[in-house]
């Protein structure tokens, strides 16, 4: 073994210092342009900006796969649901008449929308998309409902938001996503499925479909809709109920 | 010339570039001296090839444990774009699976470890992904892939894989030349699991991405669909769980101390020390 020199040892001590300064660099520009995930730190941390970074890159505006109808999925699977718990069943008895909607937060005009609302107030679109989930097992369906990006306009969304939280009635399941995906047109507060209503066992009567994202994230029996600047002040922090479960908070892998 | 054009004609100088700095006749010379030089001092494995052979096997076992731990949430495969429970598999695994709703005729259910492992399977990825290209780049700018992994002039042929088999069954020892350089058979093997398995098994995980296939439909459309790539995803991992087998048992045959030392200390395993 040849001892260091002297220039290789300053060389390598440039280079470290540059390394240093331009991770730090790297770091500060990748917060400002939004590409560190809630669940940052940790020892799967680094990897997981990775992923959410390089993804915001390469594929922020473009679309989850579409399917022609003829393969839409002859059996598709429910999965099984959590209890939906007393205030679920009050208004499954009522035919879900009393469903409510509620969209606050970092928006200008608070609302609170029924199904009645959601269906004749707003443009209605359908997408054929797959819901994959994270165990392995997908399947294709029409969805039916009202891009999430008309019901945030609605509301009057501030400029500030960065990140719309969402909330389940089972008060046990919320999940959030970036801009990217809450204003991306695919994005759906869905009430159709296959030419019909939402089943309750696919989230009716209200479920928000994320379809560049897998299934975890279309969270069912959806209730409220918060827009924020900031995912700290929701739950332990990390952005969902997943990384408090050990699960990625972005799921578009 | 439009910047289009421009861009275009950088890219073709820059390829034709590595293509000259490649195979001009100084580098080869350079390169030959510096290998020869290399050989005579005792080394076998230079650093960069053995750090990024140990960053790959650790990045190997992380991908292998989550990845069987994420198969046991849903230890059944499809082939074509979707699978479900209710819908016929192309194969399954006999193994009780983590969610009591996956029919697998066994009454246990297993723990549920896909949080931690999915979060260790992407990380392990990218350290893959990482290694694989200081690897590569180190691969053709140093000549490592032309002199040590590509076969050897007038070994590209069948004739020479089959002699290196015959001795391998005969159990032969190696000759003299085999004991510094890889032979036709190991170079072939290392061919196959540096350009086609580990781009295949990188290629069909992205395939899995509902995101990343969105913006790049054709990487999954041309495996088939989403389920086709999981199930390739599984058997490009058993062929690298095969090659890893035989990678070990050549290693422990062939002598398991001087081997690790080859690639732990980049010390020649045959060079004998002292007078």
């Amino acid at each position: 073994m040849s001892p260091l020199s002297r220039r290789k040892l300053i060389t390598a001590g440039i280079v470290a210092g540059a390394g240093i300064a331009g991770l730090d660099e790297a770091a500060r520009l990748a917060g400002r342009y939004g590409l560190i995930p809630p669940d940052n730190g940790g020892i799967y941390g680094p990897g997981e900006t990775l992923t959410y970074a390089t993804q915001r890159l390469l594929t922020l505006h473009s679309g989850a796969r579409t399917f022609p109808r003829s393969m839409i999925s002859k059996t598709p699977f429910a999965n099984e649901a959590i209890p939906r718990g007393k205030a679920f069943e009050r208004s499954q008895a009522q035919g879900f008449a009393d469903w409510r909607l509620d969209v606050n937060g970092m928006v200008d005009r608070p609302l609170s929308l029924s199904l009645a609302d959601l269906r004749s107030n707003f443009p209605v679109s359908s997408q054929i998309t797959e819901v994959a989930c994270e165990e392995g097992w997908s399947y294709i369906a029409e969805w039916i409902g009202t891009p999430l990006h008309h019901v945030l306009s609605a509301a009057g969304l501030q400029p500030k938001a960065r990140y719309v939280v969402y909330y389940s009635i089972d008060h046990v399941m919320w999940e959030s996503v970036d801009m990217g995906d809450a204003l991306h047109p695919q994005t759906l507060v869905t009430w159709g499925m296959n030419d019909g209503d939402l089943p309750v066992g696919f989230g009716g009567p209200l479920r928000l479909r994320v379809p560049r994202q897998l299934g975890y994230k279309s969270v069912k029996y959806i209730i409220r809709l918060t827009a924020t600047d900031d995912l700290k002040k929701f739950g332990k922090g990390l952005g969902s109920i997943d990384p408090e479960y050990g699960y990625a908070w972005y799921a578009g892998i | 010339m439009g910047p289009a054009e421009a861009k275009c004609w950088s890219s073709l100088c820059f390829a034709r570039a590595i293509l000259a700095r490649m195979s001009s006749p100084a580098t080869v010379q350079n390169r030959e001296r510096t290998a020869a030089a290399r050989a005579s001092a005792g080394q076998r494995h230079p650093l960069t090839v053995r750090v990024t052979h140990w960053l790959t096997a650790i990045a190997f076992v992380a991908l292998l444990v989550t990845g069987c731990e994420i198969i046991v949430s849903h230890p059944r495969f499809y082939w074509g774009e979707t699978g479900t429970d209710q819908m016929h598999p192309l194969f399954i695994i006999p193994i009780p699976a983590s969610r009591d709703l996956v029919p697998t005729g066994y009454h246990t259910v297993m723990p549920d470890e896909n949080g931690w492992s999915r979060y260790l399977h992407f990380e392990a990825a990218w350290l893959l992904v990482f290694t694989a290209l200081a690897y590569g780049l180190y691969g053709v700018f140093t000549g490592h892939f032309l002199r040590n992994i590509i076969p050897e002039r007038g070994q590209r042929n069948w004739r020479a894989l089959r002699k290196v088999m015959g001795r391998y069954l005969h159990r032969a020892p190696p000759d003299a030349a085999e004991a510094e350089r890889y032979n036709a058979l190991q170079r072939t093997a290392y061919i196959v699991v540096i350009f086609v398995v580990f781009p295949l098994i990188i290629w069909t995980g992205l395939a899995m991405s509902p995101s990343f296939t969105g913006a790049f439909p054709m990487s999954v459309v041309l495996l088939g669909g989403r389920q086709s790539a999981r199930t390739l995803h599984f058997f490009l991992t058993g062929a690298l769980v095969l090659f890893l087998g035989v990678h070990v048992t050549m290693i422990a045959l062939a002598g398991f101390r001087s081997r690790m030392r080859a690639m732990i200390t980049g010390r020649a395993a045959t060079r004998r020390e002292g007078p």
